[in-house]
């Protein structure tokens, strides 16, 4: 597929962002507002709660990941619009301010000294002129290098490596060149392959950073493990899928970087990109904490190879599954986009692939819904770093 | 017909791809990165994406796959025979 010319129909944020949904979603600062977030939801149709159990007494990097997290995911160019609701009204005003640097339309409401009823029919007014605000957007025609796009692969099995992924990779090498942004993560998941990764990184400094996140995270591990990680890297899952070792398991993983992309820098958990190339989040490898995460940094499209057959998905950005398993094809084909389980027969080559993958990525883009997004998986799921005080 | 697919000709495995294999069933492989193909008797029942062995393995032996190392054998594996957890483990974790 020649990439030179292809555009998508994206809708246009204040901020010069391109997203490809149109979402006006209510967002919880905290568990205790998940439920007139959910009431306002439900009074205004086409509206979206986000529903997560965090949010108090967090203090140090972990508030700052909550508070990142909630910002990025109302500031992600898929979401036209935010209503905010917490428990008291400073740390709601903080999140709306963070929101408000987009230019979008976002207000809050505290709960403390109103009670819900009060809130939600306040939040509801609001949240009404929101969605009729934004059912008038319309979309336009825009280039590549707007897009964003982002991968994690979930319930990995040995075909996963052969096929799935190598399929995803072979997307990102066409796509590279047009100044695409694009990210990886999963940082436990590519152990027995960070030497392969680390030779991709652009420069010596870009690699030290990496290198640098990713013998941080074995400390980690190193840490707390039991007797090893065998029961949880690889999962149950990926054993009955084949997978056997961390090692297997990561060569897999990365063959989702294509051949050829260069690792252009790496950013934390939920840090937006600072310019088009391939990015490394330093990430959990848990398909719902990365994917949401993916949301926060601003990619709008995600591709999430499987084997064993993931089910995710995720409330703003449409998770895009392909497998190469044709047991999963079969037994789980409602959950699956792209069927690239030809390349295992020789049907297929790994750039028929490719382009399957890319054409169901542009048809996504331009307003498709994905088969998680029909089926209402909207799995949003906070990464906490330690324990609340 | 394909049942297994090998990355690359100098990988000790091979996955399988097909449903059902059975031991003593005759089995066509391809390696992908050199488009070869090959030949191996299946010695075990192996499941879709489990692998084989395509070189023999003694027990304490690296395990190559994708042209690099993916653990240790705790066990030795005949040509052809069920490569998993049972006799393969990590060198990291």
């Amino acid at each position: 597929m020649n990439l030179s010319k292809a555009k998508f129909w994206g809708y246009k944020r204040e901020n010069g962002r391109i997203g490809v949904r149109n979402h006006v979603i209510i967002l919880p600062v905290d568990d205790l507002a998940n439920a007139a977030c959910e009431a306002v939801a439900n009074n205004i149709k086409g509206t979206m709660a986000i529903p997560h159990p965090y949010g108090r007494l967090q203090f140090g990097a972990d508030l700052d990941l909550h508070f990142r997290t909630l910002i990025g995911t109302g500031s992600n160019p898929n979401v036209a619009a935010v209503v905010v609701i917490g428990i008291e009204g400073e740390w709601t005003k903080k999140v709306v301010d963070g929101i408000a640097k987009t230019g979008k339309p976002v207000c809050g409401f505290g709960i403390e000294q109103h009670g819900d009823h009060d809130t939600i029919m306040r939040a509801s007014k609001a949240a009404k002129e929101y969605m009729q605000w934004a059912s008038e957007l319309r979309r336009e025609e825009r280039p590549l290098k707007d897009l964003w796009v982002s991968t994690k692969c979930g319930e990995s099995d040995t075909t996963s490596g052969c096929g799935a992924n190598p399929t995803v990779g072979n997307a990102f090498d066409k796509m590279y060149p047009h100044k695409t942004t694009l990210v990886f993560g999963e940082t436990t998941e590519i152990t027995g392959g960070e030497h392969l990764v680390a030779a991709r990184c652009r420069t010596p400094k870009v690699r030290k950073e990496f290198m640098a996140m990713f013998d941080r995270y074995q400390e980690i591990i190193e840490r707390h493990k039991t007797s090893d990680l065998s029961d949880s890297q690889p999962t149950k899952g990926n054993i009955e899928g084949g997978l056997t070792t961390i090692e297997e398991k990561a060569l897999g993983n990365i063959q989702k970087i294509g051949r050829k992309c260069m690792v252009d820098g790496v950013i934390d958990k939920g840090e937006v990109p600072s310019g088009p190339g391939l990015w490394f989040m330093d990430s959990s490898s848990a398909a719902a904490e990365m994917v949401t995460l993916c949301a926060a940094s601003g990619f709008v499209v995600h591709l999430f190879p499987t084997g064993q057959g993931n089910v995710i998905g995720n409330p703003i950005l449409p998770v895009i599954k392909l497998s190469a398993n044709p047991r999963t094809v079969r037994t789980m084909s409602e959950h699956i986009d792209v069927d690239v389980s030809g390349l295992l027969r020789r049907e297929m080559t790994e750039s028929q692939a490719g382009d399957a993958l890319l054409d169901c990525m542009f048809r996504t883009c331009n307003g498709r819904l994905t088969s998680a997004e029909a089926l209402g998986h909207r799995e949003f799921v906070l990464t906490r770093l330690y324990e609340s005080a | 017909m394909i049942h297994f697919v090998v990355h690359d000709e100098h990988d000790s495995v091979g996955v399988v791809v097909v449903e059902g294999v059975k031991s003593g069933q005759k089995l066509n492989g391809w390696i992908m990165d050199q488009d070869k193909q090959i030949k191996v008797s299946a010695q075990s029942n192996i499941p879709i994406g489990h692998k084989l062995a395509i070189k023999k393995l003694k027990a304490n032996d690296t395990v190559i796959k994708y042209g690099t190392d993916i653990g240790r054998t705790i066990a030795s594996i005949k040509v052809g025979e069920h490569a998993h957890v049972h006799n393969i483990k990590t060198k990291r974790w």
